[in-house]
Parts: structure tokens; sequence; C-alpha cells
């Protein structure tokens, strides 16, 4: 080997921590370059609210939701896309009560933005302004993927909705003081509205009442709690494990006690537990669309109740 | 409440029902009795009735009640829109009543670990030949039943400033290893995170995260050969995430540099240096990616390895100089639709190269002592990579691929050249050997806490033999729901 290619002492080599300090400073200059928004910037975490902040903000914020109807709330990634988007959101509006444990601590961490952090005024939480059910009394692993602040599917009952509805607007109107007004304007706009819709709802679905069913998971509960159903099981054995061909047969020998309705799953769950029990006790499979996107016809909050208790009166 | 109707009209009648019955066995006896217990009956009768008709009022009324407060609280909602925020500070209020002195406990979770394996080769005599020993544990696991380390995990707030993270690591053997140890800042603006304490270096793809959440049981041979399995430091991290759609962070490390390829120098200052960037995103619904270049820069000193001897005898070799690795990384991740719990797929691949540049000594006084110390100069330009995929291809069951591979590229040892000294077949571990591994593994994990491994595997690490490898692993984790990175 050429003695010059290690003429330089290593040891003497200042290089590298040179190299590194240049680039820190280059990462700090270029952090202080970022341009700023004007807008609202807002990172839904599921669809649902996605769809209620484009209702109380229309064109006064961007919104960007972070998982879509198809996906399984519980079980998303904290992928590059959505620390990207978290980094400059003034406000993140999630469901809570750990729904979004899997992936949204790591988000907000990585995301670097102090102003979404947990307590801050840029994180929503809609478990925060609702009253919960199945809060269970102790959680234990051995009951499968319990949530220690009750069911977090709190979307489904609208009454839930006109809740964090108010509360989202007046949220809005404190992060974005120059257009409160507009988002009260619109808050109450919304909640008129969505008022006279479950009014209507209600009578729609009057004939729904004690109607039996059988859920996939237990995601329909405000659902079933707000219309008067009757939930006969549930296809998981446990919360967040998959059907089994034991806990099936059990649900068969129910159902030829006191049959169902409809099988009623959401668009994300897996359909071939459903399948084989509707085949066996011959009963239909109720595909609902459970958040905003679920099928084509659910394009925003409202089409999502239309068209949820239309296809349950379908199957009545 | 139609329940408890239907029981208290049930009760009612079932009372009412008894009473004639019993009356009707009297008859026999005296019949002026059958009088009173005639109007007995009749004011029992209107008693009940009555109790009933108050019953059902109250039910009513209650039933009303329930449903003027579901309408007083919406319309309350809709109107109560400034004192929202207000009910939102009193229902926190009520979430923390039953806060205690626990209440402030990080968030705490623990991995179990163990594996039953079997290996044709001895696993205490494992090397990669044709690199520089890297010191770390790289060696398979142990032969039959064996726990791995068992980690605990805490993390919290510090203050309004800090997040804190401790993650220890108990050694089957015994003695606690800090994994991690680490504060973090959390309200730097500007989307700067300042990290310092010990932490796995945010070099490549697979450093960053956890043992416990690789997708096989071991770590790529590039990872083994160039990193003595997983880079963790002690030093400051700054990290910077770009305010755009795109992920785009770049980092920058400083640290003791007293992990391999470095070694601890015993001098103030820094020791080592490492730069990172990361790009990613999205495409589509269905696909996620993400992809780095990494470099790390280090000044081992007086590192050291032991070899034999052509005679057998002990040899310890040490190596000053520099190190320079420089990595490159990419993970892309499917499922339909986004939604990963029935199918998913990850495909994953990193390429590294070390160069190493600097100073051998040889040195056999502690063996044959013919030598005694010779040093020369030594420079290696190796490289590395593995290519990955993992599909779930049922709900809860996963099989993956893994090809590792080595390149021996250009090792030049000046003692060896000079020929005065010792021979090539005084450094056996140096010998042209370019390895490379094939893995297979079919995992099943019945929730996200709990998991179990089969893991086949033909390393040819060692010149010319095959070790076939054959792992059973379990690994599960309890407590707090961990997130798991990208």
């Amino acid at each position: 080997m050429k003695k010059d290619m290690r003429m330089n002492n290593p040891l003497n080599q200042p290089a590298p921590l040179k190299k590194s300090l240049t680039m820190l400073c280059c990462i700090v200059g270029l952090a202080f370059t970022s341009p700023v928004f004007a807008a609202l910037n807002i990172l839904a975490c599921t669809p649902e609210w996605g769809a209620l902040a484009k209702e109380l903000a229309g064109d006064k914020a961007n919104i960007y939701t972070a998982t879509n109807a198809l996906q399984d709330p519980h079980r998303v990634e904290a992928r590059p896309s959505l620390i990207a988007r978290a980094r400059s959101a003034d406000l993140v509006v999630c469901t809570g009560a750990e729904l979004e444990v899997g992936w949204l601590p790591l988000v907000l961490t990585q995301s670097a933005n102090p102003k979404i952090r947990v307590g801050q005024p840029g994180y929503f939480e809609a478990a925060r302004v609702v009253t919960m059910l199945e809060v269970p009394v102790s959680v234990d692993r051995s009951q499968g993927d319990v949530h220690p602040g009750g069911n977090p599917h709190l979307h489904l009952d609208p009454r839930n909705i006109a809740r964090v509805a108010a509360a989202l607007g007046e949220r809005m109107a404190q992060l974005d003081g120059a257009e409160a007004e507009a988002y009260r304007q619109r808050t109450k706009n919304f909640l008129e509205r969505w008022q006279q819709a479950q009014v209507r709802w209600e009578k729609l679905a009057t004939p729904l009442k004690g109607m039996p069913l059988i859920v996939y998971h237990r995601n329909l509960s405000y659902l079933i709690a707000w219309l008067g159903l009757h939930e006969l099981g549930s296809l998981e054995p446990k919360p967040g494990l998959p059907p089994t061909a034991g806990h099936l047969s059990e649900l068969l020998a129910v159902l030829k006690r006191e049959p169902a309705r409809a099988i009623v799953l959401a668009a994300y769950n897996d359909p071939r537990g459903g399948d084989w029990l509707s085949e066996q006790a011959k009963i239909p499979v109720v595909m609902l669309p459970f958040t905003v996107g679920g099928n084509d016809k659910v394009k925003d909050l409202f089409a999502l109740f239309d068209d949820s208790i239309a296809r349950l009166l379908a199957v009545k | 409440m139609f329940k408890l109707k239907s029981i208290a009209i049930a009760v009612a009648f079932a009372c009412a029902s008894q009473v004639p019955a019993q009356a009707y066995a009297q008859t026999s006896a005296q019949n002026g009795e059958l009088g009173s217990i005639r109007s007995e009956i009749k004011q029992m009768r209107e008693l009940y009735e009555k109790r009933i008709q108050e019953l059902e009022k109250r039910l009513s009324e209650a039933e009303a009640k329930v449903g003027k407060a579901e309408t007083a609280a919406t319309t309350a909602a809709g109107k109560a829109e400034q004192s929202a925020s207000k009910a939102e500070t009193a229902a926190s209020a009520a979430a923390s009543a039953r806060s205690a002195e626990n209440s402030f406990n990080p968030a705490m979770s623990l991995i179990l670990q163990g594996t039953f394996a079997k290996s044709s080769r001895d696993p205490g005599q494992y090397q990669i030949t044709g690199f520089v020993p890297s010191g770390g544990e790289v060696a398979p696991p142990k032969r039959s039943f064996g726990v791995g380390e068992t980690e605990l995990h805490m993390s919290a707030s510090i203050d309004p400033y800090f997040r804190g993270v401790a993650i220890m690591a108990v050694a089957p053997e015994g003695g606690i290893e800090v994994e991690e140890g680490y504060f973090q800042t959390t309200a730097l603006p500007h989307g700067l995170t300042f990290k310092g304490g010990r932490y796995f270096s945010g070099l490549g793809y697979l450093n960053e995260q956890h043992q416990h959440a690789w997708d096989f049981q071991d770590a790529p041979l590039v990872y083994k050969a160039f990193l003595g399995n997983q880079l963790k430091q002690d030093g400051v991290q700054l990290k910077w995430l770009a305010p755009t759609d795109l992920f785009l962070e770049l980092g920058v490390e400083l640290t003791a540099g007293d992990k391999f390829p470095g070694s601890d120098r015993n001098k103030n200052g820094v020791g080592g240096s490492a730069l990172f960037g990361h790009l990613g995103g999205d495409i589509g619904q269905s696909t996620a990616w993400r992809v780095g270049a990494s470099q790390l820069w280090t000044l081992p000193k007086d590192r050291s390895y032991s070899d034999t001897d052509t005679l057998g005898g002990a040899v310890n070799n040490t190596f000053t100089g520099s190190a320079k690795l420089f990595a490159l990384d990419g993970v892309l991740k499917w499922s339909p639709s986004g939604n990963a719990t029935d199918r998913n797929f990850k495909l994953q691949g990193e390429y590294f190269r070390l160069r190493q540049d600097g100073t051998l000594t040889y040195n056999d006084s502690g063996g044959s002592a013919v030598f005694n110390s010779v040093s020369g100069p030594l420079q290696a330009d190796q490289s590395g990579g593995y290519l990955q995929g993992v599909y779930q291809f049922y709900p809860r069951w996963r099989a993956g691929y893994r090809y590792d591979t080595l390149r021996y590229g250009n090792l030049s040892n000046g003692i060896v050249n000079n020929a005065a000294g010792p021979s090539a077949a005084n450094f056996p571990v140096l010998s042209s050997h370019s390895p490379s591994r094939n893995s297979l593994m079919l995992d099943f994990s019945p929730t996200e806490f709990s998991r179990f491994r089969l893991q086949f595997a033909a390393d040819k690490s060692r010149l010319g033999v095959t070790d076939n490898q054959v792992m059973l692993q379990y690994v599960h984790s309890l407590g707090a729901h961990g997130a798991h990175k990208f």
C-alpha cells in the first residue's frame, strides 16, 4: 500500500467533526427559514373527524385525514407521511380513549411540533366531550384489546357528533382568532342542520327498535345504544381477536335459540367469518360504511347516517 | 327500562295469583270467611293495580326525563359553543379526579423473549471471516432453550420541555444494561428535536428499531460485521423535520465514538459523528415508503480483537486509525387500501460500506512470542447488504425471506505485504471470504402483544462451512401499548 495514502494521521484529523458541525449549522439554518402558512392546518386521525372539521372550517382550513374508512383505526402505522403532516399541523383532531395509541404518540413525538402535544390547544380529543360507553371496571389484556377509557367508536351516535362539533368549533375559533366568528357561525349552522337531520333519522329508524344484530367488533355500540338496537353477540371472541371456528359455532347455537336480523360489519372488517355465519344461520350480512368514505355514497357525515339507517332498514 | 317494567308487572301478577289460589283452598272451610277473603282479595288487587299504575307512571316519567335530558344535552351542546371548552376542562378534571400518587408514573412495558435453537456449528465459535471482529454480541443464540434479554421500557414527559426514555435490558446471565436512556426536547420550534444520552443511532433503517421489533430473530450480517449488531452510543443528536408534505428529516449526531467501528479513546472531546437524512411518503392509499442515506465517522484507537497464529498461539491485534461507514436504506410497505390487518407486505433493504484506514499492530507476546509486536498499515474497503421481504398472508400469519451478503472487497494488510513479519496465515480471521446467508421465517402473532417465530438460516459467515440454524422464538410485550416505528 502506498505510503502517501495513509500520510495524514487520522488522530489529528478533525475533518469529520467539522463536516458534522457544518451540517449542524445547515440544519439550524434551514429550520429557521421554514415557511409559514396562513390557514389552519388540521390533521384528523379518522375520516369522521376530517369530515366534521370540513363542516366547521370550510375553506378556512387545510385538512388532512390520516386514515381511510377501509383501515382498522386500531392498526395504523406511524407512516412518514403522517409525521410530515403532523409537523405543520396547528390542530390534531382525534378520537382519544386509546383508539390511536398504536401510532399517534409516535407521530406526535416525531413531528417535533410543540403546538399539537397532548394538553395543548392544538390537541383535540373527541372522547373528552362525550359520555363514554362500556368503560371497563377493570382492565387486563386477558380480556383482549380493551380500552380503559371506554369504547372509543363514539362517532356513530349523532348526539356525540353534535357534542364534539360544539367543542371542536370553539377550539378552532380559539386557535384562529382572526376567523373566530366564521367558525362559530359555521358551527351554529352545522348544529342546526344536524339537529334537524337527527330528528329525521330517529323517526326513520323507529322500526329498527329492538332489532337483534350480530356485530363483528364492538364498534357499533353507540349506534346500537342510540337507535335501541339489540346486540346479540360479536364475531370476535374477544375485542381485537379474529373470529375463530369455535366461537362462530357458539354464535350459531345462540342464533338458533334467538335469531338475529343481520350480521353487521364495518367496511374495514374481514368479511370471511360473517359470510360463513350468514350462510349457516341464513341471515344477511350488512356492510355498514362505519365512517365517511366507507362506501361510494358516503361523502359526508349526513350521508353516513342516511346510508347506515337505510341499510339497516333494508334488512328489517 | 322495558325490562324493569315487565319485571315489575310479572312480580305483581305472581303475588296476585298466589292469593286466590290460597283462598280457593280455604273454600271448604267456613263459608263465613269467604266474604272477608273476597274483599281482602279485592283490596289487594286494587292495591297492586294502583301500585303497577304508579310504577308505570314513574317509568314513563323517567323515560320522558331521559329523553328530555338527551334533547337538552344536544341543544345545550348546540348552544354552549363557548362553554364547551369549559365542559371539556370539567371532563378532564373528572377523568383525573381519581389521580393518586401513581398518576405521574411513566408508561411502562416489559418485553419477554426467548429461543429454542439448534445450529449445526458451535455458536461459541462464530465468526464472520474476512472482517475485523466487532466485539459485539453477534453469535447465533445459544443451543437448546435460552432466554433472551428481558427489556423494561419506561417513558414519560419530564416537564413541559423534555421527555425521558429509559430501556433497561436484563441479560439472561445477569446484569442490567442501559440499552437506551435519553432525554429529548418536546418544545423546540421549527421542527427541531434534540436528544442526549444513550440512544440507537439514526443511521440506516433497522438500527433505530429495537431487536424485538425486527422481522427476523437476528440482525442482518452487515449489522453484525459493521456495527457490532446494532449501534447504540452515548452522545447527542439534533434532528430537523422539514415543514413539507413529503417527509424529510436530517440529523446529526456527535458521540463518544466508543462503539464499533470506533473504540474507547480515553480522550477529551467528540470521538465520533454521524449524519443522516431520510425521505418518505405515500404512493396512493396502499403504499408507504422511506429511503435514507447516512454517514458515520469515528476514530478507533487500540481497538483490539484476538486471533490465532499458525502455531495455535493467541494473538492480540489492535487497530488505530479512522473508520468511515456509508449506508443506504429503503423500506416499502404495502397493504390493500392501507388496511394491514388482513394482508400486508414489507420490502426492506440496506447497503453498508465501511472504509478503515490506519495501523494494525500484531502482538503474539501472550502466545507463541515469535514476532512479538509488529505494526503495519491496514486499509480495508468492504461492503455488504441485505434484502428482505415479509408477507402477511393471513391475519396473524407472516412469512419472510432475507438474503444477506458481505463483500470482502479490498483489504490490504501492510504486515503481510511486508513479508518480513507474520504471514497471511497468522491472520485467519482476515482470510479472503465473502460471507452470505439465506434466512426464512414464519411467524404467528395471536395479538399485537405476542409473537411466535420459526426461523431457518443457512449461514455462510465462516470460511468454507455452512451453519444450518433452526430457531423457535417468542417475543411478548406486556404493559403499556407501545407504538412501533414505521
